[in-house]
């Protein structure tokens, strides 16, 4: 079929107009404000105390958040599509909750359950344990948000993919552990990759959940969004955009990975 | 090593997929179980390989007399070809087949050269040595069918199980991929079990034949008996074409030997179309009288469908194109037909 040519000109410009309006150039301005008083400046900006402890809560937080839903989206995609059980459709569905939930409602939930005023808040707070304005309460938050990504992203290819390879493996006389190392991993790891990636990205730049579970103590529960936030609010928008550049840096390089992983899995079909 | 299936049954929620099903595999021989989808014939395969178990208390499984039946399969000793072949995609050739030696425990692990002798021999004994440094993407679907025979091989197991095994092949490739098989089976001597829905496949290489129907085992025996001895109407329609006629309409219908057709108490006859003998009409004799309807000359055979004079009942006739050159016969001719052969079934057999 051919398009007459004023067409398809039409379309690539409304394309092209809306990626370089809404895309383009709200990145350019974030590397633009963040530089606009000098290199030092930025550099002093992302360097100072409060910002490294955000930058430091964030990589924790991700440090424990994508390996905890690395283990979690394996196991809970391995069972949904290699085997059948009462409450399969249930699970499902289930992984899909923080798409389908606010953030902000996901971190309410911490709240009502945790927080001072919650079901288990008096019991922890008897047991000095902190969890609502603290670590623990950020990490379950971007934990919480982050869960499908994993999951979302090997079911369908794990589905795709049977249970046959497996089968030989076990009649060859694979165990369980030889079968998930030798068999099924390698069948998945760019799936796998392509979720971590996701999920990276998504837990270092979660705001909504983190922010109501945080407190936004400054150098203690603030991560890299919040601080951004806070700068902001303080008027010192230059140093917010110096935070905020670094999130979009990661931003780009997880585009550049990602469509690594993608050029790599369409070279290997 | 001979198998025996002891009143297998199984289900999956609310289908029966097998129900009491005996089986009985001698040393050394090839079987077939051959049955339409959805006969339970695969699901009896991967019982017997231990990739399923029966229902909780309704069978049993025998190796060579031993009870295997809480054995997990990796134990069993079982080599199985599934029907779409299942090779490690992310493995060249050389390594699917090294697999089951190199996930043995360390002090079981023959040595890497061993390994690798062994696997090599095996590729050569498929005929696909040269090909070791492949990956499954980049064979055909013959090559890869033996590359997963040669990786079952090589754990050297007491029997051989193979699940349609030539199901996802061309029809050129599949003949001779099963002649092969033959050959292959009376090199190695390996108890075997495949399990197809082609019955010329079954026959034509079998030992013996196993037909399975909606759970059950139909008849067992060699490939002749089943043919000329069918236990049940369902074994006589599975193994051919075949005429199901009403019995009246062969009041005056006479075998060609001039004895009459048995006729069972359900007053039905099972006739192939090739045991159908056509002679002129105005030539007299025994027989029934049938005018050609369709006429279908292509191929080795010529095929012609009749309607029966007086009971319209539509019968289907095959015979050779010298006969029918002889016959002269042209669509809505009348003819004179006689049975060579015929079946039937006491009704009281169940099926």
């Amino acid at each position: 079929m051919r398009d007459p040519a004023w067409a398809r000109w039409m379309l690539t410009a409304v394309a092209l107009v809306f990626l370089v309006l809404f895309l383009v150039l709200p990145l350019a301005v974030v590397f633009a404000q963040a530089l606009e008083k000098g290199l030092g400046y930025y550099l002093a900006s992302i360097s100072e105390p409060d910002a490294m402890s955000a930058i430091r809560l964030t990589l924790l937080t991700v440090a424990i958040v994508v390996p905890s839903n690395v283990i979690f989206g394996v196991a809970a995609a391995w069972a949904i599509a290699k085997f059948s059980f009462p409450g399969k459709s249930l699970l499902t569905t289930l992984i899909d909750l923080p798409f389908a939930v606010s953030p902000v409602i996901s971190g309410l939930v911490y709240v009502l359950v945790f927080g001072a005023q919650g079901w288990f808040g008096p019991w922890l707070i008897a047991h000095n344990v902190r969890v609502i304005f603290a670590v623990p309460g950020i990490v379950l938050a971007t934990a919480f948000v982050t869960c499908p990504f994993v999951a979302r992203e090997l079911i369908p290819l794990m589905q795709s993919q049977g249970t046959d390879e497996e089968c030989s493996a076990v009649t060859l006389g694979a165990n369980g552990w030889q079968t998930f190392w030798r068999v099924t991993l390698p069948n998945i790891k760019w799936g796998l990759f392509y979720g971590v990636i996701l999920c990276n990205a998504r837990a270092m730049g979660e705001f909504g959940a983190v922010s109501v579970v945080s407190g936004h103590i400054r150098g203690q529960t603030n991560t890299m969004p919040l601080h951004v936030e806070i700068l902001y609010n303080d008027y010192n928008i230059v140093a917010a955009f110096a935070v905020a550049s670094l999130l979009a840096l990661l931003a780009l390089a997880t585009l550049v990975l990602k469509s690594i992983v993608e050029w790599r899995q369409t070279g290997l079909r | 090593m001979s198998i025996e299936a002891l009143g297998i049954r199984k289900k999956f929620g609310a289908f029966t997929a097998l129900d009491g099903v005996d089986l009985h595999v001698p040393q050394g021989k090839l079987v077939a179980v051959l049955g339409p989808s959805g006969s339970g014939k695969t699901t009896l395969l991967r019982i017997i390989a231990g990739l399923e178990f029966p229902d909780p208390g309704s069978g049993r499984i025998l190796f060579h007399g031993d009870d295997v039946t809480d054995i997990p399969a990796g134990k069993r000793g079982v080599g199985f070809v599934f029907q779409h072949y299942a090779l490690f995609r992310h493995m060249s050739v050389f390594e699917n087949v090294a697999f089951g030696l190199r996930v043995r425990r360390r002090r079981n692990r023959p040595s890497s050269a061993t390994i690798s002798e062994r696997a090599h021999r095996l590729l050569e004994l498929v005929q696909l040595d040269g090909l070791a440094g492949r990956f499954p993407s980049q064979l055909s679907g013959g090559q890869r069918q033996r590359v997963a025979l040669a990786r079952a091989l090589a754990v050297e197991p007491k029997v051989l199980l193979l699940d349609e095994p030539f199901g996802a092949l061309d029809a050129r490739v599949r003949k001779e991929l099963r002649r092969w098989l033959r050959r292959f089976h009376d090199d190695i001597q390996l108890t075997t079990i495949f399990v197809t829905h082609d019955q010329e496949e079954a026959l034509e290489i079998a030992d013996e034949v196993v037909i399975m129907n909606e759970g059950r085992v139909e008849q067992v025996g060699t490939p002749q008996e089943v043919y000329d001895k069918p236990a049940s109407p369902f074994v006589y329609q599975f193994l051919g074409n075949v005429n199901v006629m009403r019995a009246p309409a062969l009041a005056g219908a006479l075998r060609a030997d001039g004895r009459a057709a048995e006729v069972a108490r359900d007053g039905q006859i099972y006739v192939r179309p090739h045991d159908i003998e056509l002679t002129p009409h105005d030539a007299g004799g025994p027989g029934l009288s049938a005018i050609v309807r369709h006429l279908h000359a292509a191929g080795p055979h010529a095929r012609l469908l009749l309607e029966q004079v007086q009971t319209r009942e539509q019968v289907e006739v095959e015979i050779s194109r010298s006969e029918l050159s002889e016959l002269n016969l042209r669509v809505n001719d009348l003819v004179r037909m006689r049975l060579r052969q015929s079946h039937s079934f006491d009704e009281d057999y169940a099926i």
